[in-house]
């Protein structure tokens, strides 16, 4: 091992450095120099810090909170599949097999285009590739139906990257968190793949989907209709049950139990409470998140279901009870993973508070008030990334205020 | 109820600068300090509540077809709605010229804070896009003054978070090229992107058949020649 390290220390890494064959292509040898290998590089001055948390860790400890999404996700896409499918022999097996049809090209095409702008940028503006775009190409994935075609992956996390984050200067500059930009060019761009009240489960066609390994497709299966809980509640007429309704949906029921579990039709990595509420315990135990947004945040849902609980609305949308508001769509996922983008977010600790209170008050407000868009998280979050930086300014203006008007008093006592 | 509808309405689902692009001009060029963006903001507000209901009184007893009837009744067929664009423009600058004046008299405070502002505020085609919706929509008097004050407000709130947002860019990695008013304008588009989440929002039921949506609208406004 020594001896390798040697050989790509001596003979590899200066044809890299200054002067190097490859000097433009720097950046592309830092990266994987550090991935694989703690940099040598020692702060020469104060201050120290005490921890030796890096950007590196941070991003990967990110990605390791994501883990149960991620396998819960390849399930679950398989699962939904089979039911809507009517496969008859469907085991656990073939449910994780197809899932990893599904789900992986997406990751894949995510990583490959986005890892692609990371380096042409990273190498054209001479900046270290961040492990920035690890979190934002899992994360973006996450957060699209399993049935999307690649191509929009693509595009749309070539928007994101591109427009969200590069030409701001890369990761830690960005206004808005980029995954989200991307999902929120692909929902107005392509409304008919991505809108919640479409087929999100798949339908078999080919022969390749008719095999020992994913199991027996039923014959005759057209039409598989498997709407969301919240374009199912969104639909319901006035004067009807929401919960009702979500318990009646024809082909699968939405009861609280099965939207906590998550063994339901969605995005890949949101549909699952427990998955994200594992990742979400070791956010908070590692501090790698803000336990300000995701508090403040809860609460924020919480209160405006509740209020529109008490309001005398004709909407039955807002008669429904805040605790389904907490488990239904993306809401959960968006606060513990995207809300939380220490980028994006406030920077302020009063600010986090209003941030995040504001997300969750803001989500319920866009799901019952808007009948455009049954899912309001996504837009929600970018609507606070928007307004963030004002509310910090707010916040530090007060401070400087309230510590002059203090300085004032002394200075007279 | 109806005119906390229709506020809210101006405010976040027709952002008049995020939905309609009206008022971009000092919109780019004065949100550079959080202070005087708040500032100009202040300023449009007022100028569009008094401006509005102006415009409205002008339009609804001296220009419109049949407005005149009260001088004579041969006039039922007069139209002189041709009329809108020159007299609005003149009644904002004279205007604002009096709200300069009254504000230099009695709140130099504010006139001073305000400075160059306010005079520019003449050319802000969101003050003449504001009358010119309310001719559009058939406002009546108490709701084009609701209207003029809550775009008002849009604006103050997107132009506020703008320089917000400029003081954070200040810090960031821009490529040479996009430096200044070039990520300005493409952040303005993601801003945009992010007010939609409020468009389709649609809070009275009654007028949906009417009225022609920020679309239609803003055709109507550009064929006019504006």
């Amino acid at each position: 091992m020594k001896a390798l390290f040697d050989f790509m220390d001596k003979k590899i890494g200066p044809l890299f450095e200054e002067g190097g064959k490859f000097e433009r292509l720097y950046p592309l040898w830092e990266a994987g120099d550090t991935f694989n290998r703690t940099p040598g590089d020692v702060t020469p001055s104060a201050p120290h810090v005490r921890d030796s948390i890096d950007q590196k860790r941070l991003m990967i400890f990110v990605i390791y909170a994501l883990i149960p999404c991620i396998l819960f996700g390849i399930w679950n896409a398989g699962n939904q599949f089979n039911i809507a499918n009517n496969v008859e022999d469907a085991s656990l097996m073939t449910d994780i097999l197809r899932g990893a049809t599904m789900v992986l090209p997406i990751i894949f095409v995510s990583y490959l285009v986005g890892g692609l702008w990371e380096v042409l940028f990273a190498v054209i503006r001479r900046h270290e590739i961040n492990e920035g775009f690890l979190v934002t190409g899992m994360l973006f994935p996450l957060i699209l139906p399993p049935t999307l075609p690649l191509w929009q992956v693509a595009v749309g996390v070539s928007f994101g990257i591109v427009i969200g984050k590069e030409i701001f200067g890369g990761v830690g500059y960005n206004i808005l968190n980029p995954a989200l930009t991307a999902r929120a060019f692909l929902f107005f761009a392509y409304p008919a793949q991505i809108s919640g009240d479409k087929v999100w489960v798949g339908t078999a066609k080919t022969a390749f989907d008719n095999s020992p390994i994913f199991g027996t497709v039923a014959e005759n299966v057209d039409g598989v209709t498997m709407a969301t809980p919240l374009a199912v509640a969104a639909a319901v007429e006035k004067g009807g049950d929401v919960v009702q309704a979500l318990a009646d949906n024809a082909g699968q029921g939405y009861t609280l139990l099965n939207m906590t579990l998550g063994n339901i039709p969605g995005c890949i990595g949101s549909t699952s409470v427990v998955a994200i509420v594992l990742g979400m315990i070791f956010l908070l135990i590692t501090g790698i998140a803000s336990w300000r947004v995701m508090f403040s945040g809860i609460i924020g849902c919480v209160a405006m279901g509740a209020l529109f609980n008490v309001l005398p609305l004709d909407n039955p949308f807002a008669a429904l009870p805040f605790v389904y508001h907490l488990v239904m769509g993306g809401f959960l996922f968006g606060i513990v993973f995207m809300a939380t983008d220490p980028v994006s977010a406030s920077a302020t600790n009063t600010g986090k508070f209003i941030y995040g209170f504001l997300i969750g008050a803001l989500t319920v407000l866009i799901r019952v008030a808007n009948p455009a868009y049954p899912e309001g998280a996504m837009l929600a979050i970018l609507f606070m990334n928007v307004m963030a930086p004002l509310i910090d300014h707010f916040v530090v203006q007060g401070h400087i205020k309230k510590r002059t008007a203090y300085a004032r008093a002394l200075n007279n006592a | 109820m109806e005119y906390l509808n229709l506020a809210i309405k101006a405010i976040f689902v027709e952002n008049i600068l995020l939905a309609f692009f009206l008022g971009m001009c000092s919109f780019l060029a004065c949100s550079k300090k959080v202070d005087t963006a708040i500032g100009l903001g202040f300023a449009v507000i007022f100028v569009l509540t008094i401006t509005l209901p102006a415009n409205w009184a002008i339009h609804h007893f001296l220009l419109r077809e049949g407005a005149l009837v009260w001088v004579n009744p041969k006039f039922a067929t007069l139209d002189l709605s041709f009329l809108n664009f020159i007299c609005f423009i003149a009644t904002i600058a004279s205007m604002v010229q009096l709200v300069e004046m009254i504000l230099d008299k009695f709140f130099p405070a504010l006139y001073h804070a305000l400075g160059i502002f306010l005079p520019l505020i003449t050319v802000n085609c969101a003050i003449l896009g504001g009358s010119l919706f309310m001719v559009e929509r058939n406002y009546g008097a108490l709701e084009s003054t609701v209207y003029g004050f809550s775009s008002g407000i849009g604006w103050l709130l997107a132009i506020a978070a703008m320089a917000a947002i400029r003081k954070k860019l200040r810090y960031s990695h821009l490529p040479d090229g996009l430096k200044g008013l070039g990520i300005t304008m493409i952040m303005t588009g993601l801003m945009a992107m992010a007010f939609m989440c409020f468009s389709g929002i649609n809070l009275d039921k009654k007028t949906t058949a009417q009225d022609p949506g920020p679309q239609v609208a803003a055709e109507a406004l550009t064929d006019t020649g504006n």
